[in-house]
Formats: structure tokens, sequence, C-alpha cells
């Protein structure tokens, strides 16, 4: 498949890149001292790295196109309509969820309270991304400021509970509507901007949030943020930190039950078909009547209500907020587990979650180079594979009602 | 009256230099219709690269003339080099692309840069060489007015001067604006796209190289993590002024850097970036298509 002219080209593109990266990879210097430091050995690493890599990206890509030509005269879609088809039959589906929700459940008892700890990270982060799934997924409006209603439901939490002393089960309805009302603040506005405007907006938004609570110090205590933030309450039963940890993860498992039941209802319901109209067309999806302003009202209002809660889970698990928790890079994370895992698809989305942060706990080898990795990944995943690990279910029901067109 | 022809001054200044990188922005926009969310990265990568062959030439001991010749020299190629690239790995495969996808890729180029800087480089933020020199003769005026503001406003202009008649009198500059305005009757015509594409990052690349340059010698340090803040105030001052309009860049970035010189000077410093994102949102609100952009009308 691949030629000698071929291997010759990847050849002169790696000593393309050992050119470009020259000045950054292999040269150090030190100013103050005035001292150079040449690392060589970097530049065998980038020409053997950066051959193997073209070499790979060559036969991808040429891979992809062969079969999008393949897929516009056979009319077939999806190479992995496994899990969506064990998923389509009733019994497989609850014996799998059953299954999982034992594993889930039994999980803390197995193992330490670190693996519990990392486990309940991870559950939160599925939980915002399947919040995110809506706005980013289902609405098709690209939010790239997310965080700050994280942040919004977070510091609910920490000011409430430094104020006035409110409980985790108090605020936790409060940070989430507070969320949504921001939301809504946020959404009026940009309702008539597209696209890329819309992203900026939110992006900007989401700097604004995090900018004014760095430096309104009488509001949020500044950069020093937030501690001594309270647990859980259990009933006013006093719980050890390995309780409350175990408290947390169980709460976890089950907001993750609730968000994916809700998700689904909502995703079949009248306004999630009215979200995947205006993601597929707007003009076409307002001829048919839908209301723009409210649709793209409910999905960020809806999306950010998620991400108030988990805020409050999280202020609530780490006992210490401060704004360097909410930068654009958690933005960025949550929007690539929806990415990753396959926009629109509840199912992707969660094991996009468990790759993504369970991924780099596990190899704590590779974390200093994960946010490279994210972002290597998502320029990947654009190229090559669009729709995700687990594409979004749409596609295989047109192909379904195509052979069964072919069928009757 | 001294304090605002300063905070004035710094402003014009600060506005140049978001001009230099919103120009990339804004052509690249004109052109592909795509967000380079990148950008600012390749800024950030600008001045990296200015950092070491600065420190590197001075070690040398070369005059400074030359090393302000051979870096800027240097920061345009490299930084020319990586727009290019970037076009072709994270943009060009995507050229039919969902809009949403090509704007996920760039955002996702741009956290790989970061990161790659961050790895190879440090953390730290590194005392960048002082590279503009002091002119003597203005000792009267120098407290209001400074050497590195003129030095920016000259670069800034000559850079914008070049610009113009390469994009009005030459033959890159026409096959330029022929495929900004129709990219099919543009190939129809026999102009390689590509190739006008990579042209157009290339020189919007070269363009936010220089202002990387003259940001790290004005601000004295540079870090893995400028080009962000950088690249979205000067897509601000794009946005502001008409994206993919050149000279309502130029405008945006002016009234931008306005904005901020008298908002630090005489509300708080603490709220400088809060100014410029609060602009945005207005002015995205308010005026989406810019103060001399065209507004579009969407074709159904």
């Amino acid at each position: 498949m691949i030629s000698f002219r071929e291997i010759q080209r990847c050849f002169f593109i790696s000593l393309w890149f050992v050119f470009l990266t020259f000045p950054i990879m292999v040269v150090r210097v030190n100013s103050i001292e005035q001292t150079v430091q040449w690392r060589w050995m970097n530049v065998v690493y980038v020409l053997v790295g950066s051959f193997f890599l073209s070499l790979a990206f060559r036969y991808f890509l040429k891979r992809k196109e062969m079969q999008s030509g393949k897929q516009e005269t056979s009319g077939d879609t999806s190479g992995q309509s496994l899990i969506h088809r064990a998923l389509s039959v009733p019994l497989y589906r609850n014996s799998i969820y059953a299954v999982l929700l034992i594993v889930a459940v039994t999980f803390p008892f197995l193992t330490s309270t670190y693996q519990v700890n990392i486990m309940t990270t991870a559950l939160m982060y599925v939980v915002l991304g399947l919040g995110l799934n809506i706005v980013v997924g289902l609405a098709g409006l690209l939010d790239l400021g997310y965080v700050a209603f994280y942040a919004v439901g977070a510091y609910t939490y920490a000011l409430l509970n430094y104020h006035f002393d409110l409980g985790f089960w108090q605020v936790l309805p409060i940070g989430g509507l507070l969320a949504a009302l921001f939301g809504i603040l946020l959404g009026f506005p940009v309702l008539r901007l597209r696209g890329d405007y819309l992203a900026i907006v939110t992006l900007g938004f989401g700097e604004i949030i995090r900018l004014v609570l760095e430096n309104w110090g009488e509001f949020s205590q500044g950069p020093s943020g937030v501690s001594n933030i309270d647990r859980p309450g259990f009933f006013g039963i006093e719980l050890s930190l390995d309780q409350a940890i175990l408290y947390i993860y169980l709460l976890m498992v089950l907001f993750v039950v609730v968000t994916i039941f809700l998700v689904n209802r909502l995703q079949d319901s009248r306004l999630g078909r009215a979200w995947i109209a205006l993601r597929e067309d707007e003009i076409a999806c307002q001829a048919m009547g839908i209301d723009k302003i409210k649709t793209k009202l409910a999905a960020f209002s809806l999306g950010a209500l998620w991400a108030g809660i988990i805020g409050v889970v999280f202020a609530a698990k780490t006992t210490f907020i401060n704004p360097a928790s909410f930068t654009f890079l958690e933005s960025a994370i949550i929007l690539s587990i929806v990415v990753l895992g396959g926009m629109g698809s509840i199912i992707g989305v969660i094991i996009g979650a468990l790759v993504l942060i369970l991924l780099p706990e596990y190899l704590r080898a590779l974390s200093e180079f994960r946010m490279l990795a994210f972002g290597a990944i998502l320029v990947c995943m654009m190229v090559f594979r669009p729709q995700g690990i687990i594409a979004s279910v749409r596609r295989t029901y047109t192909y379904k009602s195509r052979k069964q067109k072919q069928n009757a | 009256m001294d304090y605002f022809i300063e905070l004035f001054f710094s402003g014009l200044s600060r506005g140049a230099i978001y001009a230099l990188i919103a120009l990339g922005y804004t052509m690249v926009y004109g052109i592909i219709g795509l967000i380079n969310f990148a950008h600012g990265e390749i800024y950030m990568i600008g001045a990296f690269t200015s950092f070491i062959v600065a420190t590197i030439l001075s070690i040398l001991g070369l005059p400074l003339l030359a090393i302000v010749v051979l870096t800027g020299l240097a920061a345009v190629v490299w930084s020319a080099s990586y727009g290019y690239t970037i076009e072709k790995i994270a943009y060009q495969p995507l050229r039919h692309a969902p809009r949403l996808s090509a704007l996920i890729s760039a955002i996702g180029m741009s956290m790989f840069l970061q990161n790659y800087v961050l790895l190879a480089q440090t953390s730290d933020f590194l005392p960048f060489p002082s590279l503009i020199p002091d002119f003597h003769f203005m000792e009267p005026v120098a407290h209001i007015v400074g050497s590195t503001d003129l030095v920016i406003l000259f670069t800034t202009t000559v850079a914008m001067i070049v610009l113009t008649v390469l994009v009005k009198y030459t033959k890159i500059g026409k096959a330029m604006r022929a495929t900004a305005q129709d990219r099919t009757m543009a190939m129809l015509v026999g102009i390689n796209v590509n190739r006008v594409i990579s042209a157009t990052f290339i020189i919007g690349s070269s363009l936010a190289a220089i202002g990387g340059l003259l940001i790290a010698s004005h601000i004295g340090q540079i870090n893995f993590y400028i080009g962000f803040l950088a690249g979205i105030k000067a897509f601000t001052a794009a946005v502001l002024g008409g994206i993919g309009s050149i000279p309502g860049a130029v405008l945006g970035s002016i009234v931008l850097g306005l904005t901020e010189s008298f908002a630090t000077g005489y509300v708080s410093s603490d709220y400088e970036d809060v100014f410029a994102f609060s602009l945005l949102v207005l002015i995205l609100i308010f005026k989406p298509s810019g103060l001399l952009g065209k507004s579009d009308t969407q074709k159904v």
C-alpha cells in the first residue's frame, strides 16, 4: 500500500520537522547566565518520530479517502455497530446495565481509597461530559466556556457554606439553578450568533467569570480561594474521611445513573428532537416552526444545570476551591471528552470521560504529556474519525431503516 | 494631560501589536472562513524563537543591529514554517468538513503547541533580552513616549504598508482576494487555491512573529502561555473591526488597545482582561459584523 516514493516523501517530511522543531526542541538558553544547552539527541527523536508519524498519517488519510469512496458506492456505514446492536436488544441491554451497576457499587469495597477517589473524579467528568453533550452534541452549539457554570456551582456552595453555614444538600439545588440562570443570562444575548462567534463569546464569558473570581477579593477571596468547605452530610451522622470519600463516590454513581436516565429521556423528547434539528440546520429548523430561542436557551440552561450540580459536588469533594481550577483548559478537557467519545452519543461520552480521565491517572509517566496528547488527539480525531469513538446512534438508525427497506 | 498622552501612546503601541496578530486572523478567516485558534501559539513560537536566537547571538557578541535583524529573520522564518505546517496537518484535511470539526481541530492544535513548548522549554517566565535601545536624543519627552512605543509603531506601519502593497498589487495578492471572494470560482479561473491558502498562512504567521518579537522585548519576559491571551485579544480586535477586513483589523486593534490602556489607567489594572472580554461580548451582541465588516446574509 505504501510505495517507495511515499517512504521517500515521509523522509523529507521528517527532515522538515527537524528543521521546524530545531530551535525549540534542541536549544535551551539561559539569558541571565548567558549559557546555551544543546540537546542533540532530540534531533534523532524528532527525525525518527516524525518519520513514522507521517507514514501513519499518510496511511490513515489514504484509508479514510478509500473508505469514504466505498461508502458512497455501497451506502454502507458504521464499522462498529456491535455496541449499538448489543444495546438494541432489551435483554442484553438490561443485563449489561445491571452488571455495570453492580461493578460500580462494589468497586470501592474491593479497592483502595485512592482508587475510589480517582473513580469519583472520573464519574464527575462523565456527568460534566453528558451535560456539555446536550449543548455541543445535541444542539450543536459550541460552548467553550462551560467551566464557568461549573465554577458558579462550586463557588455557590463554597461561599454559602462559608458565610451562612449551609449544608451540601441545601446548596445542591441552589447551585444547579444558579448555574442554569447563568446559562440563560449568557444564552439570551448570544442567541443571534452562530458557530464560531458563539464559541468565542462563550470563551470570553468563561474567562470573565474566572477573572472576576480572581480579582474580586472581597467576594471570592481572590486567588487564594475558599478552603475548609464542609463535606456532604449524611443525615447528621459524622463521617470519617474514608467514609466520606465512599459516600461521595456512591453519590456520584447515583448522579451518573440519574443523569444517563434524564439525558436519555431528554434526547427522545420533543425538546431533544428540536435540538437535533437545530444542530442539523438552523434555518430549516426554524421553518419547521421550532422556537429557536427557547430551544437554545433550554440547551444552555440544562447543560449549565448539570455543570452547577457537579460544581457543588467538586467543592464538597475537594473541600478547597480557587479560580485556578476553572481555566479554559478545563473547558477544553470536557469538550475533548465529548468529541472523543462521540458527539451526541451517551455511551460514547461515558467512555470518552473514563478514557481521558483514568488513562493519565494510571499512566503516571504519561501525565506530563497529557495535555500534549489531548491536543494531538483532538486534531487526529477531527481528521480521521470526526464522529468519535462511538458514533451517535442516529447514524445507525439511518443504516437500519435502509436495510429494512431492502429486506421488505 | 501628560498622563493622558502617555496612556494614549501606550494604547496605540499596544493596538499596533494586536494589529500584527489580528491581521493573521482576519486574513485566514477571509480566505477559508476558519478561526485559526492556533494563531496565538504561532505568535508565542515567534517570541520563543526570537528569545533563543537573540540569546545565542548576544553570547556570540554580535552588534545590536545585527542581532535585531537576524532575530527578526529567524522569528519570521520559523513562525511562517509553523503556520504552513499547521495548515497542512490540521486544516487542509478538513477543508470540506463541518465548521465545528475545523474549530475543534484548531483548538487541539493550539493545546498541542502550548504543551510542546512547555515540555521542550520550560513553564517558567523567561527574561527576554532588551533588543530596543533607548533613544537618548528624546530625553525631554522620554517619560511620555517611550522609544519602545516608537519602534513598535514604526515597525507596524512598515509591515502594514508592505502588506497593503502585497495584497493590492502583486499576483498572489490578487489571487488571495479572488479566493476570498469565491473559492470555487477562483479555482475555475486557474488559481491554485491550496497555494493561496498556504501563502495566507505564511504571511499571517510572519506578521504574528514580528508581533511576538516586539511584545516580548517590550514586556521583557515570555512564557508558553502568552499566546492564548494575546490570540484571544487579537481575535477580539479582528472581530471588533469586522472579521475578514484588513483595515478593519487595524482599526479594531487600535480601538481595543486604547480602550485597554485608558481602562487600566483610569479605572483599575486588575480588570484589564475583563475589559477586553466584555468589549468582545458587547460587540458581538450588538454588532456581530464589526465596525467595518459587511453583514453576511445566510443563504438557504
